[in-house]
């Protein structure tokens, strides 16, 4: 067997897989590239050819446009690919539309890359496959054990209970634009509200892609225009209003009836993390796997070794040695904490 | 517990100064007594409770914990009782959970070690919540960003009486407080009244800005028979009242400090209230740099001897009460001829008087701002003649007009993940100054900050340090540099002065960063000698 080094390893622009001559989320542009999701940092505009799922391809053709790579190469989840005596195939991950996890075999060698994923159900994507295999490669972004995420319905029903406590209040839910806001809407509906929910415009191509893909989202309306308003309605007393973070804390805002601040990620778990957002509803909502989902995903699979990319890396690798396990940190760099668009 | 760590939870996290009054009234009005006492106490910041140190809390934490994880995840979140409150493994319906006097009380009346127990039962039977809550009450200090004024304002909004009201009693009257509630509430009479010597909120100065007002600029505004102008020195404010012979030192948020200033605390001839900056008297007899001063409030007690070497002394500038009477509505002429008046019948070497400077317009006492004679001096400050003394800030009255700062390029050397606030992103730097070594130069770190930089470059700042650290010690990162590479970091300081307690020889004072260089190459970074160069000559020679 060969040496798992020599099917994938780790370089500055993102693992390497020799024998596919592939990158799997490089950070610069390259000629191969194997992309697990369609978040910015992992699925960059600009290289010759990218092999992904049908949904990953299509969320970057909606956020790059249609020229984003020269080459598109649809895999769907279970269908493998066979380069020489290399395969790959793209197995769910649960993380956000689209997402894939990465498994490579070669003569009797079995590496899985995680990607970004979760263990808890989402209404937008297929759940995370859990499959045997020597070399796990995990994500650790919440690799620490105060990362003990509640269930996302509890959550979602402190939303709903605060906007019938301020019915004068616009909800405002900062979430990010791209698998974040469209899970937060089919929880909404799940949760049985069915008001037509708000969206902002940076969100509606994405909402649309969903729709394409089969995930109905329900009645959505546009942010009315701040110049054509000024009755009390327009202002939207009582509704809720999902937009990226980063129109948040903007003058954008200030159209809403005294904006209430929420913002739905793994990172509302620390008081301190949402106190300096300048958050007031702290949805603590991720698409990341906890540390519970973490280190249970890794004693389930039971890889012969673990390698962990990006995150909290020594956490991670402090759990596998208390517990036995052959494990290696990878500190690979460019991936954001939690997607920002 | 639960209805309190509840209202933990919303005070910080409501941004808005008069939203966290509110929901503090609106619990202070429907929680029943005690426990709203303890509450306000804790909030506060006067629930004395037998500190429960934090080392007990790691050792507690380290019994359920791997060590190694607790320290990675403490790191991480910045707040011991947050990083214990989310660690701690849950053990749902073990025991019944505590009220908030409860826990009061079973933490004040129990022995160390049956606290450690009560605490570990406690801690079974809370949320994630109630165990935050229980920790930062245990540690003794809630730093959940209220102020003792915004729980005394939230107290004063129960009933019609102005917060004033509520501060001036405040230091007689003792948790749970009930007494004061019914008072608020117009079940009894005021409570506390003849607590001597207590405590009277202060007046503040704004900065000064090229537009003091909208419309009105600093350079016409400042006019001699308008505003008068002292120095401003940079000691500690703070107030000084001696009441039924009771004498008592308060600094401006009004802790009291008397035990660590006896000298103060003899016979000196006052029967009154004055406000005034305490300083350290130098080798010559001159004001000491703010570092001595610093080190003489960080103890709560202090030897004889080691007060008679570094005396303190109060150089004072106002006059709130004297012989009974209260002068806070006179004008500031009218307090300044009493003060006058007083100053020379009290003990000259503990006390003195800021004197007025004589200036024509904006333009001379503009230079006297920016050249003072002496060090301790960082500014000038100009006060309306016709201002009463009012607590709080009020506009347009008095003004500090701040000596411009210093200035030095440094390289950032270390960084560390921040607390509190920037928990998580890499916010507290190490920087240096560049010497000659045995095999050329290099850099020997000068200071750390952690202020001066907006979010945005936080956010560049926390990646610099993830891409270019070589090396971790426990939670500090030493990053690569070199003539060619590292950050370069304007720093801005108020002063520099000699230290023995750091490796540089050099200690600055409030350093933060002015403006970040992402353009400037490392090795054009200022040396060592420059920024020892920058000790104000009047103290080079003393170590």
């Amino acid at each position: 067997m060969i040496r798992p080094e020599d099917l994938l390893h780790p370089t500055p622009v993102g693992l390497y897989c020799p024998p596919l001559d592939a990158y799997i989320d490089p950070v610069r542009s390259v000629d191969r590239a194997i992309v697990t999701h369609g978040h910015s940092d992992h699925a960059r505009a600009g290289h010759s050819s990218v092999l992904a799922t049908p949904e990953t391809l299509a969320a970057m053709a909606v956020r790059y446009g249609e020229g984003f790579a020269r080459v598109r190469q649809p895999a769907a989840y279970g269908q493998s690919v066979t380069l020489g005596e290399t395969r790959l195939t793209l197995l769910p991950a649960g993380h956000v539309l689209g997402s894939a996890q990465v498994l490579v075999e070669h003569k009797g060698l079995r590496m899985i890359c995680t990607g970004d994923y979760k263990r808890r159900p989402d209404p937008t994507c297929p759940p995370f496959e859990p499959v045997a295999c020597h070399v796990l490669i995990s994500e650790a972004t919440f690799a620490l054990p105060v990362f003990r995420h509640p269930e996302p319905e509890t959550e979602i029903r402190r939303l709903l209970t605060s906007l019938a406590g301020f019915p004068e209040r616009t909800h405002l839910v900062g979430a990010y634009a791209f698998g974040k806001a469209q899970r937060v809407i089919r929880l909404l509906r799940q949760a049985g509200y069915d008001e037509p929910i708000i969206v902002h415009g940076a969100l509606e191509s994405l909402n649309e892609l969903y729709e394409r893909f089969d995930v109905s989202l329900g009645p959505l309306e546009r942010v009315p225009d701040a110049r054509v308003r000024r009755s009390e309605a327009s202002t939207l007393p009582g509704r809720i209003v999902i937009a990226p973070p980063s129109a948040m804390r903007t003058r954008w805002a200030d159209r809403f009836a005294d904006p209430l601040f929420a913002f739905a990620s793994g990172w509302m778990t620390i008081r301190q993390r949402a106190r300096a957002a300048g958050v007031e509803l702290a949805l603590a909502i991720s698409d990341h796997a906890d540390w519970t989902e973490l280190t249970q995903t890794v004693s389930e699979i039971n890889p012969d070794e673990l390698w962990i990319t990006h995150g909290r890396d020594d956490a991670l690798a402090r759990w596998a040695e208390l517990e036995g396990r052959r494990a290696r940190p990878l500190r690979l760099i460019g991936y954001e904490e939690e997607h920002g668009d | 517990m639960q209805t309190f760590a509840e209202l933990l939870d919303r005070l910080i996290l409501t941004p808005s100064r008069q939203g966290r009054v509110r929901i503090l009234r609106a619990y202070l009005a429907s929680t029943p007594d005690p426990d709203r006492g303890w509450a306000l106490a804790a909030i506060a910041g006067d629930l004395k409770l037998p500190g429960l140190q934090a080392g007990l809390i790691r050792t507690l934490a380290s019994t359920r914990i791997d060590p190694v994880l607790f320290s990675l995840s403490y790191d991480y979140v910045g707040d011991l009782a947050e990083t214990v409150s989310l660690l701690w493994p849950p053990r749902p319906g073990a025991n019944r959970t505590p009220t908030l006097s409860e826990v009061v009380t079973g933490l004040n009346t129990a022995s160390p070690d049956e606290r450690a127990r009560r605490l570990e039962i406690w801690l079974d039977s809370l949320s994630v919540s109630g165990r935050f809550a229980l920790l930062k009450l245990s540690s003794g200090r809630l730093r959940i960003g209220a102020s003792r004024r915004l729980a005394l304002q939230a107290a004063a909004d129960l009933g019609t009486h102005p917060v004033e009201e509520i501060e001036e009693i405040w230091h007689g009257l003792s948790p749970p407080y009930e007494d004061l509630f019914a008072w608020l509430e117009g079940r009894a009479q005021r409570p506390g009244e003849e607590t001597p010597a207590g405590f009277r909120p202060v007046m503040l100065a704004h900065a000064a800005a090229p537009e003091l007002e909208p419309g009105r600029r600093l350079a016409d505004a400042i006019d001699p028979e308008v505003y008068a102008a002292e120095w401003k020195w940079d000691g500690v404010r703070i107030q000084l009242v001696r009441e039924k012979d009771v004498q008592r030192l308060y600094t401006r948020t009004g802790e009291d400090v008397t035990g660590a200033f006896p000298e103060l605390m003899d016979e000196i001839g006052l029967t009154g209230r004055i406000d005034g900056e305490l300083l350290i008297r130098g080798p010559g007899g001159e004001p000491a740099p703010f570092a001595d001063v610093q080190k003489r409030l960080g103890r709560r007690t202090i030897s004889t001897r080691e007060a008679a070497r570094r005396p303190a002394f109060i150089r004072c500038y106002d006059l709130l009460e004297h012989d009974g009477q209260d002068l806070r509505t006179l004008p500031f002429r009218s307090r300044r001829e009493h003060l006058e008046r007083l100053v020379p019948t009290l003990r000259r070497d503990r006390i003195d008087l800021s004197q007025l400077i004589s200036f024509s317009g904006a333009a001379d006492l503009d230079a006297l701002r920016r050249q003072p004679p002496q060090p301790a001096i960082e500014g000038v400050m100009l006060k309306r003649w016709d201002s009463a003394y009012v607590a709080g800030r009020p506009m347009g009255q008095w003004f500090k007009w701040k000596r411009d700062p210093c200035l030095i390029d440094a390289v950032m050397m270390y960084a560390q993940r921040g607390h509190g606030r920037r928990s998580g992103a890499f916010s507290d730097f190490t920087f240096g100054l560049w010497t000659a070594g045995p095999e050329g130069d290099r850099l020997t770190p000068v200071g750390k900050t952690y202020f001066g930089f907006t979010d945005e470059e936080l956010v560049r700042l926390d990646r610099h340090v993830r891409e270019t650290t070589v090396e971790r010690f426990g939670p500090v990162h030493s990053l690569a540099t070199g003539p060619d590479q590292g950050l370069v970091l304007e720093v801005a300081f108020d002063a520099v002065q000699r230290s023995s307690r750091h490796r540089s020889g050099l200690a600055m004072r409030f350093p933060r960063i002015h403006r970040i260089r992402w353009d400037k190459p490392a090795g054009e970074a200022d040396r060592l000698e420059t920024l020892a160069a920058m000790i104000p000559a009047t103290e080079a020679g003393t170590v």
